[in-house]
């Protein structure tokens, strides 16, 4: 399932859902990113998200096309909210099933970090009254190299 | 007539959300950028490779990448969700 709107959600209703259509699986690994209150130093009272509809959902099934080509999953849902969030909301969304931890694991990260750095999200964080574009984190490009070495 | 949209940071930098562009004949990313850049000292620099990635229907594209008729060709910063 890979779903991109505005609603919140409900952790406990999602890990019941991928677990109820993974009889074989061992684990389900879950991740949330969440708007925290301080980015390099600023403090944030509000996120704004935009990103680009007919792409989006394109770029989240390949990335989930390829995680489950190269780790052994049986499931991999992902919700990504969009629009105006406020401090401590959730963001993301990431629950993989596999038959074990490993690879469920690892399948979560490998998500996350291409999401990050290919699907088309901006995000504009309100620091003092002022809107500010955020530039992307070379942390997140060295996150995403290392599972191309 | 190809369609080109613009997205966050460069959307407000250029004030264009979405543009109609005729194209004559089939051209690269790398012409289209050129071209672009014609209309002004801002779109040159906020078009630039450093500052503009590219997609063509909805696909991440090269600089060679070949844009033809009825393609929607988008422009955005460097993505940031998550």
């Amino acid at each position: 399932m890979i779903k991109v709107c505005t609603e919140d959600f409900d952790l406990g209703l999602l890990t019941n859902e991928l677990r109820k259509k993974s009889p074989q699986s061992g684990a389900i690994v879950n991740f949330i990113g969440l708007v925290r209150d301080i980015n390099h130093g600023q403090s944030v009272s509000k996120l704004f998200l935009e990103h680009y509809p007919a792409m989006t959902e394109k770029v989240l099934t390949d990335i989930c096309s390829r995680a489950k080509a190269r780790f052994s999953v049986d499931h991999i849902d992902v919700i990504h909210r969009v629009g105006e969030l406020d401090l401590n909301s959730q963001i993301v969304y990431v629950g993989v099933s596999a038959m074990h931890r490993g690879d469920a694991f690892n399948c979560c990260e490998y998500v996350m970090d291409y999401l990050k750095s290919e699907a088309p999200f901006w995000k504009k964080e309100n620091q003092h009254g002022q809107q500010i574009w955020l530039d992307a984190n070379p942390t997140d490009v060295a996150a995403k190299a290392r599972w191309e070495q | 007539m190809v369609t080109l949209l613009f997205f966050g940071r460069l959307r407000e930098l250029l004030d264009c959300q979405r543009l109609p562009l005729e194209i004559t004949s089939t051209v690269d990313v790398a012409s289209l950028r050129q071209q672009l850049a014609d209309k002004g000292p801002h779109w040159q620099e906020f078009l630039s490779l450093q500052h503009a990635l590219v997609a063509v229907n909805q696909t991440m594209a090269q600089e060679q990448t070949l844009i033809n008729d009825g393609d929607e060709v988008a422009f955005f910063p460097p993505v940031t969700g998550g």
